[in-house]
């Protein structure tokens, strides 16, 4: 088996799970300038949410496969975008003219309730994913892809896609970028400034409910702290492509991905087997120091000198 | 058309503006002039609603419009063209005249003033495209008065429009300002070039430190020694 392809095709996987959920760091960022940390938890609820429906309906229903996870997924997004407006309005948008210091906390506080708030509702027991989806596995070139990693990328590539699309072709998309470069004038030419910032917290979230459901079906399980280390791991990403940038987030997440897969794949062969695949989460930390140091705007950060 | 009367404004625990009173009535081009930190944008901030006046009240029209939320303004027919330009700098072109009409729906009305104010600025046409930060200071200002044009205003506000601007660049706005009038749009300028202001528009209010000192019709303005010597310039 060809390991250097076979940990490609592992890491796109899980970088296209990282860059959807760093677009929605990414696009909070670029409009009120706040990293939203409790972002990875709207990714665990809505893989809790989904888990639940999908596992309801797995044992009580002779639904497809397919239409089940559509079903649990389509579940999930209004739960999230309920909780990503929530979080706007009651922690964010009081604190809008604050010291950016306080938001900041109360981010860090939202995701600590939000953590706790689904311990209780799903107990500490992880929720395991209904044997449901065949386990069909393709060749490729001396390596395997299987059937939930090609739809996890190509859901993703859709998705972004889409994000796209609304942000550069639709009227709330041009608003959205006239209120993250100038909201008192954005909100001169008739912009209803609060309006796009809860669309924005809310097209962030459900993404991410998209991104809990696919990172829950991949690993099979979901559990009430998945989103810490995931969300610190896309807001690495969002940096590493530039925080504020959407294309930036989206290759920050791939390339971040792939990075982490290689390294799990040759950790153990390089060092001799002193340190193991096992190493691999302590990557997405080791490049966003070096993004830090030798590139603090990240990959694709704003370019200095366009603002008039 | 717009009445202000007792218009207190403080921001930043300093009282900017100290109860002024001045009105513009439809058709007119009115200038509000004085020196660097006079008040003059704290005023037009406050009509237009970035500021929330401590005290006083602003008529427009006869509606209260202190009442108003600043992102509904637009859709009473004020639209103001903002100190420094302020352009959205990572829109293009067309994306920013948009903007102007963002409360109206896309109709053939909203593409036919598009083309109205391409026509005003060709220039604009030729780089419709490109982004807004890429244009030179006198684009922007042309692109800053073409986007408040689309929102089809009965009151423009236009504050230092000639800041920073190459004379023959501030005569060329002036012109448009002056076409933008002839159209029926009221005008309510505020220029630190009196001179300039007071030439164009019909009557001008004079501040300093923050309350209204004279108000006259321009050429009595223009006449008067105190203001010729305060503001033109005029050491004789």
């Amino acid at each position: 088996m060809d390991i250097f392809l076979q940990q490609i095709i592992n890491g796109l996987t899980l970088g296209s799970v990282y860059a959807i959920v760093a677009l929605g760091y990414t696009m909070v960022y670029g409009i009120i300038q706040l990293i939203n940390f409790a972002h990875g938890e709207i990714v665990m609820v809505g893989a809790m949410v989904a888990f639940t429906v999908i596992g309801w309906l797995a044992a009580n229903t002779p639904l497809p496969p397919l239409l089940i996870v559509l079903i649990g997924t389509a579940a999930a997004i209004p739960a999230c975008t309920a909780i990503g407006y929530a979080l706007e309005l009651f922690a964010y948008r009081p604190l809008r003219k604050a010291p950016r210091l306080a938001p900041l906390i109360t981010a860090i506080g939202a995701s600590i309730v939000l953590q706790q708030v689904a311990m209780m509702i799903w107990s500490r027991n992880p929720l395991a994913f209904p044997q449901i989806i065949p386990n069909m596995v393709f060749p490729v070139a001396g390596a395997t892809i299987t059937l939930i990693q090609i739809a996890i990328i190509m859901t993703s590539v859709v998705l972004m896609i889409a994000l796209t699309a609304i942000v550069y072709r639709t009227k709330l998309g041009v608003a959205m970028r006239a209120t993250s470069q100038n909201a008192p004038i954005a909100g001169l030419m008739g912009v209803n400034v609060n309006h796009v910032i809860a669309a924005t917290f809310m097209i962030g979230a459900a993404l991410a409910a998209v991104a809990g459901v696919m990172v829950g079906t991949y690993y099979g399980i979901a559990h009430y702290t998945m989103g810490s280390l995931l969300g610190l791991k896309a807001f690495c990403a969002a940096v590493l492509g530039g925080i504020g940038n959407l294309a930036g987030a989206m290759l920050g997440g791939m390339l971040l991905g792939v990075v982490e897969a290689l390294a799990a794949g040759y950790m153990g062969d390089l060092t001799n087997n002193v340190f193991g695949s096992n190493y691999q989460d302590v990557f997405a930390f080791m490049v966003l120091i070096a993004v830090l140091v030798f590139r603090p705007s990240g990959l694709l950060g704003e370019r200095i000198g366009e603002r008039a | 058309m717009l009445e202000v009367s007792g218009l207190c404004v403080s921001f930043g625990g300093i009282n900017a503006v100290k109860g002024i009173d001045f009105a513009v009535r439809a058709g007119e081009m009115v200038a509000l002039i004085g020196a660097n930190g006079a008040g003059k944008t704290t005023t037009l901030k406050a009509l237009i609603g970035l500021l929330r006046p401590t005290e006083g009240s602003i008529r427009y029209d006869g509606v209260d419009l202190i009442t108003v939320p600043v992102h509904q303004r637009i859709t009473l027919g004020i639209a103001l063209v903002p100190e420094g330009r302020g352009i959205f700098s990572r829109l293009t072109v067309e994306e920013n005249i948009n903007m102007g009409a963002y409360r109206r729906p896309d109709s053939a009305a909203v593409r036919t003033d598009r083309d109205g104010v391409y026509a005003l600025f060709p220039r604009l046409a030729e780089r419709r495209r490109q982004t807004g930060g890429t244009l030179s200071g006198g684009e922007q200002q042309m692109l800053a008065i073409a986007r408040a044009m689309m929102s089809k205003p009965r009151l423009l506000l236009l504050d230092e429009p000639s800041m920073g601007l190459a004379p023959l660049m501030v005569r060329k706005i002036f012109d448009t300002i002056r076409t933008i009038a002839a159209d029926g749009v009221t005008i309510l300028l505020v220029e630190q070039n009196a001179k300039l202001a007071l030439e164009m528009c019909h009557r001008g209010y004079v501040m300093e430190s923050g309350a209204i000192v004279t108000h006259d019709n321009s050429a009595a303005l223009l006449a008067d020694p105190a203001v010729r010597k305060a503001y033109l310039g005029d050491h004789a």
